[in-house]
């Protein structure tokens, strides 16, 4: 089945938000991403079609974000935040962490397929430093231990309870505060 | 510590709130919109905003009364309100918690704006790594447009006002405004040569107001409490209302604080994020974010209000508080925001495309120990070539740190440099250098 007949209806659903139809480029190469895990050059021309743009106006869009994925990565992707607020509470020890564990530097996969490891830039958790966000979610505060947590929770059940939910941070703010 | 009371933080900060709509209706929610839509005329909206002095909260602070004013008055087509959550700026993570924790309060602020502009279109344009926030603010569109707060025919007064989330993909220049509208219409986030401003040829060429969520979350309060209170908080006549600053980096307890703008970062610091998180002393501080340059402990009692900070050769920014501690190397800290800087570049221009990589290169040079004196005037220069030189105002925010860490702190760079020259005089010249 292709792209387009498998997701006709949230298609639709998507192109009614916009006025234009190039609009919906971006969501739709999401709903690609989430099906293939990365977006495939055949994908990119079934959407073209749809939107009625050139594969290159396609192309273009995809190669400027730096979410979209040209080619299939780990089933976990790590992407530890090295910007400066996170570096300046350890996040260099975190990917060395990652190094020791998994033995994978920044732009590898295991041999295995389960872990791919980016460092990337600033994700608006600063104050909980140092951070990493694995697919869709946001794991913080992270120290050793809690990393190793997680990678076993995440090879064993695919999932970890020691991602964050809605953010609040400091988490109840009327404590004593200061001196 | 005097106490104030909190604006945007106080409903998340009741126990056992969770941002849902039932929740937020019981805390006052959606009575600013129940009692201007058809009441309030769209106009006074705009005047009761622009006497609040409510100024942006996304970086610029520029006063939003006054954006909106500049629509076109007899416009006849569709306008837009895009709101502003790509919150990539380093050091911000505000946005985030007023998205997760009490969507309500943004999307009224939303409806409310697109009332006063005459939208009947939002989008939210989200960072595309919060799947997290995305998800509850589609929560909270479901809720409320069941509700009849978004939607056709708004709690029956005929007005019309639909939000959609739009996720981005990774790329902090969808942050600046023209930016974030080429790409909410599926192209390469390049900022657009202004003018045109978007208030006149904005998202399909239509007038559109973008406001970041903070901006946003404010309205229903100054709706419903009126604009004299909302402009007697913080440093009245041009910094109104609270802030809620992101404090990161070496403090005992880094996250949000709300406080009124013309509180001191000594208090800041020092009250509310507990202080220096070990004995060691504060060596610098970034007030606004990556895009604003360091300052020094000699600035510690500087007001943190627009005019104070600017005065003090900074800027209030995104509200994002960085503290450093001393021992930290600022070649190094220059560095990692040079860094994302030459990595966000979207390249458009070429004194900030080839600049930014000039400059990281230096940096790392003398960081290696194999810098050179003359190179401290090549980083000025190159600075000196990019800001003011550009489509948009990420040139003027990368030279920041490198610019105030050599006019504060000079003297590491020179001894990184002199230490690199030292160890040249007993090794031979590499052959064929220039
Ligand atoms: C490089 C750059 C990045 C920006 N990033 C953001 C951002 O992430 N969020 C935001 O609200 N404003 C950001 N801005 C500011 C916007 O261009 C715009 O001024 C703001 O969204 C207007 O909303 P306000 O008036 O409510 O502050 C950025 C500006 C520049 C130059
Ligand atoms: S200043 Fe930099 S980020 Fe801004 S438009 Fe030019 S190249 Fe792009
Ligand atoms: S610096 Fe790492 S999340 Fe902001």
């Amino acid at each position: 089945m292709t792209f387009t007949e498998k997701y006709k209806d949230e298609i639709t659903e998507i192109l009614s938000r916009y006025p234009v139809k190039r609009s919906a480029l971006i969501p739709l190469l999401y709903v690609a991403q989430r099906d293939q895990g990365y977006v495939a050059e055949s994908t990119m021309q079934e959407i073209a079609h749809l939107l009625r743009l050139t594969p290159p106006q396609v192309y273009e869009t995809v190669t400027f974000y730096t979410m979209f994925n040209l080619k299939p990565v780990g089933k976990f992707h790590i992407q530890v935040c090295k910007s400066l607020m996170c570096a300046l509470v350890g996040s260099d020890t975190v990917i060395a962490w990652v190094h020791a564990k998994l033995g994978i530097v920044p732009g590898e996969t295991t041999a295995d397929r389960l872990f791919t490891l980016s460092v990337v830039e600033c994700l608006a958790a600063c104050g909980t430093g140092p951070m990493m966000q694995i697919n869709d979610d946001y794991y913080e505060q992270l120290t050793e231990d809690k990393l190793d947590r997680i990678l076993s929770d995440l090879r064993s059940t695919g999932t970890s309870p020691l991602k964050t939910g809605p953010f609040m941070w400091p988490e109840s703010a009327p404590l004593e505060r200061g001196a | 510590m005097p106490q104030h009371e909190l604006i945007l933080l106080k409903n998340m900060m009741q126990p056992g709130y969770t941002g849902s709509l039932v929740d937020y209706e019981k805390t006052g929610g959606y009575q600013a919109l129940r009692n201007t839509l058809g009441k309030i005329a769209p106009p006074d909206v705009t005047t009761l905003v622009r006497k609040s002095g409510l100024r942006g909260r996304g970086g610029a602070g520029f006063p939003t009364g006054v954006k909106w004013g500049f629509l076109p008055k007899d416009y006849q087509g569709p306008r837009y309100l895009c709101c502003n959550a790509d919150e990539s700026e380093p050091g911000t993570f505000k946005d985030r918690q007023l998205m997760e924790r009490d969507p309500h309060q943004v999307l009224e602020g939303i409806v409310l704006a697109c009332y006063a502009i005459g939208a009947e279109t939002a989008y939210i344009y989200i960072r595309g790594e919060m799947v997290l926030g995305s998800k509850i603010l589609e929560r909270a569109i479901g809720e409320a447009r069941a509700a009849g707060y978004i939607g056709k025919n708004i709690l029956g007064t005929g007005i019309n006002a639909d939000v959609w989330v739009h996720r981005g993909a990774g790329a902090y220049i969808c942050g600046e405004e023209t930016a974030l509208l080429e790409s909410l219409e599926g192209k390469r986030g390049l900022p657009r040569i202004k003018p045109p401003f978007p208030a006149t040829h904005g998202l399909y060429n239509k007038p559109t107001v973008v406001n970041n969520v903070e901006t946003l979350a404010n309205l229903p309060h100054i709706v419903n409490r009126g604009p004299e209170w909302f402009a007697a908080i913080g440093s009245p006549p041009k910094s109104t209302g609270t802030r809620v600053f992101c404090v990161s980096g070496h403090v005992k307890r880094p996250g949000n604080y709300e406080v009124p703008m013309g509180m001191t970062v000594r208090e800041l610091v020092y009250d509310y994020a507990g202080g220096m998180r070990s004995d060691k002393p504060l060596k610098a501080f970034i007030p606004g974010g990556a895009s604003a340059p360091f300052l020094t402990p000699a600035h510690l009692d500087v007001k943190l209000d627009f005019e104070h900070v600017a005065a003090a050769g900074s800027m209030l920014g995104s509200g994002g508080v960085t503290v450093m501690e001393e021992g930290t190397s600022m070649v190094w800290a220059a560095l990692r925001l040079m860094e994302f800087f030459y990595h966000e570049s979207c390249g458009k221009c070429s004194p900030c495309r080839e600049g930014s990589s000039w400059l990281v290169q230096t940096l790392r040079r003398i960081l290696a120990k194999r810098g050179r004196m003359e190179d401290l005037e090549t980083l000025l220069d190159l600075c000196k070539n990019i800001a003011g030189r550009t489509v948009c105002a990420f040139g003027d925010a990368e030279v920041a740190p490198i610019q105030s860490t050599l006019k504060h702190w000079r003297q590491e760079y020179v001894d990184l440099i002199n230490e690199a020259e030292a160890a040249n005089l007993i090794r031979p010249e590499p052959a064929g250098k220039p």
